[in-house]
C-alpha cells in the first residue's frame, strides 16, 4: 500500500518532467512571438489612445478644478476677511469721530452755559446789588428822617423838661445842642 | 487530479486562430488577458472618474492618486518637461501593473483553466523595453541631435580614461533593453513558478499520503499563503520599477548632458 502513492508521485514527477522535456518551455516558444507582439501592439494602442485622450485629461481637469476652487475660496475667504477688516476699521474711526465731535459739543455746551449762567448770575447779582443799594438808601432816609424827628422831640422834650424844672425858657437852637451833645457822650 | 506542472501557467493556447503575412496571429489566452488588461483598466477608471466630483468618492480618490503618483514620479526623476510623456509612462505602468495583478488569479473559466501572466513572457517584456529604448534614442536624437551623444561622455572625467568610460556608457545604454526586460520577466516567472510548486507540494502530498498527506500539506499551504502576498507585492513592486526606469531612461533623452 505504500508503495503505490510513492510511485504515483514518482510518476507524475516523472510525466511532467516528460512535458516540461518535450515542449518547450513556453516563455521561451517562438510559436506565438508574432502573435503576442501582434496583439501587444493592438491592446497597448487602445489603452494608450483610451488613457491619453479619455480618461487622463479628466482626470487631470477634476483635479485642476478642485485646486482652482480651493483657490477661489480661499480668495474669497481672504478678501471677505480683508473687507470685515475694513469694515471694522471704518467703525472704529467712525466712533471715534463721533466720539470726538460729542467732546467737542459738550464742550461748547457747557461753555455757552457758563457763559449764560455767568451772565445771569452777573445780572442778577448786579439787580440785587441795586435792590440793596436802594433799600440802604431808603433805609439810610428813613433812619435820618426818624432820627431828626427823635431830635426833633427830644429836643422839644428837652425845652420843655427844662422850662418845667428851672423855668428858664430854653431856646431851640440851645436844647438841639444840649440833644446832640447827650447823643455824642451816648454814642462814645 | 490536478495538474501540478508549475510551468502549465505560461502555455498559450488558440482561441481564435488567425494567420496574416504568413504569420501565426492567432487570438490566443496571452491575447486575452490583454484585452482583459486594457478593458480593466478603462472600465475601472472610467467607473472611477463618471462623478468627478469635487469631494471624490473612495474609487475616485484611488484614480486620482495613481494618476499623482506616475505625475510625481515622473516630475522628480525626469524634470517638469517630461510630463509630454506622461501618458506613455501611465499606460506603462498601468498596463504592467493591471497584466500582474490578472495573473495573480490561481483560476481562470478558459482555455487550460489557469490564468495568464503577459508579463511572464519574454517577448512581451522585451517589447515594452524595446518601445522605451527607442523612444528615448528617437526623441533623445530628435531633440538634441548630435549633443545626444553627450549622453555616453560624462563631463568632468579626466582625458585619458574618457575612452573606458565612454565604451561603459555605451555598453550600459545598449544593455539597458535586456536588462529592463529581463527584471520584470524573470521576477514575474520566477515567483509564479515558486507559488505554483508549493501550491503543487499540497496536491502531490494529499494523492501520495491520503488525510495525513494534506494534515502535512498545512506546511506548503502556510507558505503558499505567504508567497501569494509575496507575489502581490512583486506585482506592483515590478510595474513600479519598470515604470521608474522608464523616467530615468526618458531623462536621459531630455537631458544627454547629465
Amino acid at each position: 500500500m505504500t508503495h503505490a502513492p510513492h510511485s504515483d508521485v514518482a510518476q507524475h514527477a516523472a510525466e511532467a518532467a516528460h512535458d516540461v522535456a518535450e515542449a518547450v518551455f513556453p516563455p521561451f516558444d517562438p510559436t506565438y512571438f508574432a502573435s503576442q507582439l501582434f496583439w501587444l501592439a493592438i491592446f497597448f494602442v487602445v489603452l494608450y489612445v483610451a488613457l491619453d485622450r479619455f480618461i487622463l485629461p479628466k482626470i487631470k481637469t477634476t483635479i485642476e478644478d478642485r485646486r482652482d476652487r480651493i483657490a477661489d475660496d480661499l480668495d474669497a475667504a481672504a478678501q471677505a476677511k480683508a473687507d470685515a477688516e475694513a469694515a471694522g476699521e471704518a467703525y472704529e474711526k467712525s466712533l471715534a469721530e463721533a466720539r470726538t465731535k460729542a467732546h467737542v459739543i459738550a464742550a461748547d455746551t457747557r461753555k455757552a452755559l457758563d457763559a449764560e449762567i455767568a451772565k445771569e448770575t452777573a445780572e442778577v447779582e448786579a439787580e440785587l446789588t441795586a435792590k440793596q443799594e436802594a433799600s440802604e438808601a431808603a433805609i439810610r432816609k428813613a433812619k435820618d428822617k426818624a432820627f431828626a424827628e427823635v431830635r426833633g422831640i427830644a429836643t422839644a422834650a428837652t425845652a420843655a423838661a427844662v422850662e418845667a424844672l428851672a423855668g428858664v425858657e430854653m431856646s431851640e437852637a440851645d436844647a438841639g445842642k444840649t440833644v446832640d451833645g447827650l447823643l455824642k457822650a451816648k454814642e462814645a | 487530479m490536478a495538474d501540478t506542472n508549475p510551468i502549465k501557467q505560461f502555455e498559450i493556447h488558440e482561441l481564435v486562430p488567425f494567420e496574416a503575412f504568413g504569420l501565426n496571429l492567432a487570438f490566443t489566452n496571452s491575447s486575452l488577458f490583454m484585452l482583459l488588461t486594457a478593458a480593466v483598466t478603462i472600465v475601472l477608471f472610467t467607473l472611477a472618474m463618471s462623478s468627478r466630483a469635487l469631494v471624490p468618492n473612495r474609487a475616485q480618490s484611488v484614480a486620482e492618486i495613481i494618476y499623482g503618483f506616475v505625475a510625481d514620479m515622473l516630475r522628480s526623476t525626469a524634470g517638469a518637461d517630461a510630463l509630454r510623456f506622461f501618458p506613455f509612462v501611465f499606460t506603462l505602468f498601468i498596463f504592467i501593473l493591471v497584466a500582474n495583478m490578472l495573473g495573480m488569479f490561481p483560476y481562470f473559466p478558459g482555455p487550460g483553466l489557469h490564468s495568464f501572466t503577459i508579463t511572464s513572457h519574454l517577448i512581451v517584456t522585451v517589447a515594452l523595453a524595446m518601445l522605451v529604448w527607442l523612444t528615448v534614442i528617437i526623441y533623445g536624437v530628435f531633440k538634441n541631435g548630435p549633443k545626444f551623444l553627450k549622453l555616453f561622455v560624462p563631463s568632468g572625467v579626466p582625458a585619458y580614461i574618457l575612452p573606458f568610460v565612454s565604451l561603459i556608457e555605451v555598453i550600459s545604454f545598449i544593455s539597458r533593453p535586456i536588462s529592463h526586460s529581463v527584471r520584470l520577466f524573470a521576477n514575474m516567472l520566477a515567483g509564479h513558478i515558486l507559488l505554483k510548486v508549493f501550491a503543487g507540494f499540497i496536491v502531490m502530498l494529499g494523492a501520495g499520503l491520503g488525510v495525513g498527506g494534506y494534515v502535512i500539506g498545512i506546511a506548503p499551504f502556510a507558505m503558499t499563503l505567504g508567497l501569494t502576498a509575496l507575489e502581490f507585492l512583486v506585482a506592483f513592486l515590478q510595474a513600479y520599477v519598470f515604470a521608474i526606469l522608464t523616467c530615468i531612461y526618458l531623462s536621459d533623452a531630455l537631458h544627454p548632458g547629465h
